[in-house]
């Protein structure tokens, strides 16, 4: 049955005609035009689709509307403090996790999750992360984990010639925790070409997983 | 650059340079385009062909060639915003190749890495082979035409420059996308765009490797940010207009056909706006895809039985060991080893499933969608909705994995031909347990191996192979099958015999394989041949050295042909420390590859106990000159979970004509779990041309994990995945 479904994504207030059964999935990127949320089964095992609800993860192909009412979604979308990306975020940047990218909102929300329930997760903790990452870069998200956990994300001295002051950046402050939910709109319907923005390259070495030899 | 001298599989690494010309095209702004050879090439007109694979190595060798009549119609335009954009013509599936061609256009250019855009280029047919994503050969293939590119850019900058200040050009220099004066003053390559263009470009020639400052620094993928902040736009957060997501119902088991349906239930549905008989299935367009599904489910639809519906794994494997060549090669007494393996079937299973956005209307078509073969889903499409190819444009976006999955045009075509009836622009989803019961596989392949020795010395090596014929209708089959005589050479037969080579030295080696048709969805998948032959044969390497009373290191760098193929072993076994004690049930297994003019030698640690996993894995890797050594250390934590997952535990089942596995849930791929080891990739920097990277790794892995489970078992691994 139709009805209206009220509650906030990313902070601001939204209104959903649906039936309750939809998957809040399909909310999310059918009517609200939301995308970070991926599907990737519909059935609660990739979780390509991970999302907060209340400061919580959920699977949202397994979430119904019904269950939404007046509670706060975040989806990555709204995980950045504005340009300010969560230390999460930065530290997926700095240990160059994605590959073709498509499994890592819901890893990056999985992982935040994680670091809130425990500060410092164990390799066991990781290793129980149920994502799905047919890339194969466990290892590298591992690794990310460990250095959000530990605070040590950002890297401090960029080259001058990749400086790049229209796009957003890294944090001031990394390792500082932000507020989840707040700031950070809905990419509602905006478009963009397949051209790929570029972040800030980091030019440091690889480090911690092996090294050049010569 | 400096080039060694090749040895024996060495050679062919490090063609001499060719000599390019460019010239301009007429842009208002400096548009560069490469162009080979003094006297050039007439546009094509006949049907294109490679050159005959057998006269160059492999595909990367015939493409290289093949591309050269082409290559002038790549796009490099400096805006006068002051950014480069080249417009690439490859998909980025997650291999990094957007990153990679940014930094070669930065550092022929003097550009800042920031200031190069990349645009994934839409279907150009003129650009005929070199438009394809394949075989690990974007980097080796585009490495010299894209250098030439920008370097005579950056010539053609410099003398507009020099004009414009009256200084003699070979005064000013280049850098962070400026020309320089020697006095200090500096002109931003954007504002000098324009008269570039009436400038020349006589002599520009790329770097030496010496020189390079951007090119094999290790660089952060530039749509990292665009990840992590859920902007990277995959085909279906497109925000095409109107488009109508669209859910098929499909056959219970592989190509049935629909004998009757009855609609009438889901078309009255909530949202639901179209239903549609497509040759694969019914097709229900909706408002969002939860309508969509649901409606797909209230169909009431009988099937036709599908052509395999007679079929089990235990038919096809006995089909296909009445396929097999019969082993020829002479038993020499007690010293050989007969041996067979098999291998199951393997869907590619990207985390994006299939799908595409499609819009025909008044006589013209737009389809979006992750390919790579565009220019054949051009032509396919047109073909399909009865439109001329010139009114089909296929906007190539980029791919949530491949693996070779987007070679492939399925959702497009069924978007195509559901949006052609219905007049709306169609945004079409295969759902999970969709492309896993219909999507395409590694076909499941059957192996029996002869190998005698004799006094230290290996007298023969016979593989034979047979497998459900690899679909190679894609467009790159066509192109490999166009300079054949043989009417009856399959394009899988050119494939194998192009791709396949034994790196070792062992007397008489010979390998065959041959197909067995049935209609059961395959593809090219990550390695292709090799993931199966040369695991197989690595298998069989570490049985020889131990009949041989050899060490399986000493033993394959004995036997192995090229040099870098002993580097990266010896290299290797330093760094994993090869020999060391290991506990029980736990073991160390090597395995080692060359392909694409590159060799990779893998060794991993195993804990056999309880639920097998690897717990280290040490690879290196030399592919030439690296371009990204992030990139490159990143496609071999790749290709580990590759060959961890199909040595140990994934594969499709077949059940009397359909898949039995349905989802991540039971086709068990590698999770966080399976990842607990320690990684370690080292690379051995050579300055030979750059070989392929993106698929080295698979078979190595695959057969290191092997290996190490026999060791720490004490079984004969014969059949992969080995639980099944
Ligand atoms: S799409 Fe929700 S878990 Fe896979
Ligand atoms: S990065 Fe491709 S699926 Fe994880």
């Amino acid at each position: 049955m139709q009805r209206k479904f009220k509650f906030f994504v990313n902070g601001e207030r939204v209104e959903v005609d649906g039936d309750g059964d939809m998957p809040l999935l399909w909310a999310l990127r059918d009517k609200l035009g939301i995308t970070g949320p991926k599907y990737g089964c519909g059935s609660g095992i990739c979780r390509a689709c991970t999302c907060h609800l209340d400061g919580e993860e959920v699977q949202t192909c397994q979430v119904p509307l019904s269950e939404c009412r007046n509670k706060r979604v975040t989806t990555i979308e709204g995980l950045a403090d504005g340009d300010q990306l969560h230390p999460v975020q930065q530290a997926w940047i700095d240990a160059d996790v994605g590959q073709c990218g498509f499994c890592q909102p819901g890893q990056i929300m999985t992982a935040v999750a994680l670091l809130e329930r425990t500060s410092e997760p164990s390799d066991a903790d990781i290793a129980a992360i149920e994502n799905m990452c047919r890339c194969g870069t466990y290892v590298r998200i591992r690794e990310a984990i460990k250095a959000a956990a530990a605070g040590d994300v950002g890297t401090p001295d960029d080259p001058p010639d990749n400086d790049k002051p229209d796009k957003p950046g890294k944090p001031d402050n990394p390792g500082k925790s932000q507020d989840r939910g707040k700031g950070g709109k809905p990419d509602v319907g905006e478009p963009e070409e397949s051209v790929e923005e570029p972040s800030e390259p980091d030019d440091s070495v690889i480090g911690g997983i092996g090294s050049s030899v010569g | 650059m400096a080039r060694p001298k090749p040895v024996a599989q060495d050679r062919g690494r490090g063609l001499g340079r060719r000599k390019f010309l460019t010239f301009l095209v007429a842009a208002p702004t400096l548009t560069v385009a490469a162009k080979w050879g003094l006297d050039g090439f007439a546009p094509a007109t006949a049907v294109p062909s490679l050159p005959s694979l057998a006269d160059v190595g492999d595909l990367g060798d015939a493409l290289i060639i093949g591309i050269k009549p082409t290559s002038h119609l790549m796009v490099l335009e400096i805006t006068e915003d002051n950014r480069m954009r080249f417009e690439l013509p490859r998909v980025e599936v997650g291999q990094g190749i957007t990153t990679s061609m940014a930094m070669i256009v930065a550092e022929e250019l003097d550009a800042r890495l920031g200031d190069v855009d990349i645009q994934l280029s839409d279907s150009r047919p003129e650009l005929q082979f070199n438009q394809f994503t394949a075989a690990s050969t974007g980097v080796r293939v585009l490495w010299e035409p894209v250098r030439q590119m920008a370097a005579d850019a950056r010539a053609r900058l410099v003398a507009a420059a020099a004009k414009r200040w009256d200084v003699p050009a070979g005064q000013l220099t280049t850098r962070d996308s400026h020309v320089w004066a020697p006095d200090g003053r500096s002109l931003s390559y954007g504002s000098l765009s324009a008269d570039a263009r009436e400038e020349s470009a006589a002599g520009a020639e790329p770097k030496e490797s010496s020189e390079f400052k951007v090119i094999g620094k290790p660089t952060t993928r530039l749509d990292a940010y665009n990840i992590v902040t859920g902007k990277a736009l995959y085909t279906m957060d497109l925000p095409i207009e109107g488009a109508l997501p669209t859910v098929v119902a499909r056959p219970p088991t592989i190509k049935g056909t629909v004998a009757s349906v009855d609609d009438q239930e889901a078309k009255a549905m909530p949202g639901v706006v179209a239903v549609t008989r497509i040759p694969s299935g019914i097709a229900v367009s909706a408002e969002t895809f939860y309508d969509a599904l649901r409606a797909r489910d209230a169909l009431k639809i009988t099937w036709h039985a599908g052509p395999n519906d007679n079929l089990s794994d235990s038919d096809i494997r006995s089909q296909l060991k009445g396929t097999v060549e019969p082993l020829a090669a002479p038993k020499v007494r007690d010293s050989y080893l007969d041996v067979t393996f098999d291998f199951a079937f393997v869907n590619h299973a990207p985390m994006e499933v299939e799908n595409a956005i499609a819009h025909v209307r008044d006589g013209k078509a737009d389809v979006w969608m992750p390919s790579q073969a565009p220019i054949y889903a051009q032509q396919t499409i047109a073909e399909a909705v009865g439109l001329p190819e010139e009114a089909v444009r296929v906007h190539v976006n980029r791919a949530g994995g491949s693996f070779g999955r987007k070679l492939f045009l399925d959702a497009g075509l069924e978007a195509a031909r559901v949006s052609r009836v219905i007049g709306r622009p169609v945004k079409l989803m295969w759902t999970r347990q969709d492309d896993m019961k219909h999507g395409r596989m590694r076909p499941r392949s059957h192996h029996t191996i002869r190998a005698s020795y004799t006094a230290g010395e290996v007298m023969s090596f016979e593989h034979r192979m047979a497998g459900v014929v690899v679909d190679f209708t894609h467009g790159l089959g066509e192109a490999l099958t166009s300079n054949t005589d043989d009417p009856n050479e399959f394009p899988s037969a050119i494939y194998f015999n192009m791709s396949q080579a034994n790196p070792y030295n062992l007397g008489l080696a010979q390998q065959s394989m041959k197909d067995l048709i049935l209609k059961i969805p395959t593809g090219s998948w990550r390695s292709v041949y090799s993931g199966v032959m040369r695991t197989a044969e690595e298998v069989v390497m570490d049985e020889l050295a131990e009949r041989m009373g050899e060490d399986a290191i000493t033993f394959r760098k004995r036997m192995v042909k090229a040099n870098s193929g002993k580097a990266v072993l010896a290299k290797a076994a330093e760094a994993a420390n090869w020999g060391r004690g290991m506990p029980s049930g736990h073991a160390q297994g090597v395995g080692y590859h060359s392909e694409y003019r590159s060799h990779v030698a893998c060794i991993v640690e195993l804990d056999a106990s309880d639920h097998p996993h690897v717990t280290k894995a040490v690879l290196v890797a030399d592919v030439g000159q690296v371009v990204n050594p992030r990139g490159l250390e990143a496609q071999m934590l790749g290709s580990t979970m590759d060959g961890i997952a199909t040595a140990l535990r994934a594969g499709v089942h077949i059940d009397n004509g359909a898949v039995r596995e349905s989802s991540y849930g039971d086709f068990l791929w590698t999770k966080h779990h399976d990842a607990k080891f320690e990684f370690e990739f080292h690379s051995i920097s050579t300055t030979w041309e750059p070989g392929g990277a993106g698929e080295l790794a698979v078979p190595a892995v695959c057969a290191a994990v092997a290996n190490a489970y026999a060791r720490a078992t004490g079984t004969r691994p014969r059949s992969f995945p080995i639980s099944f």
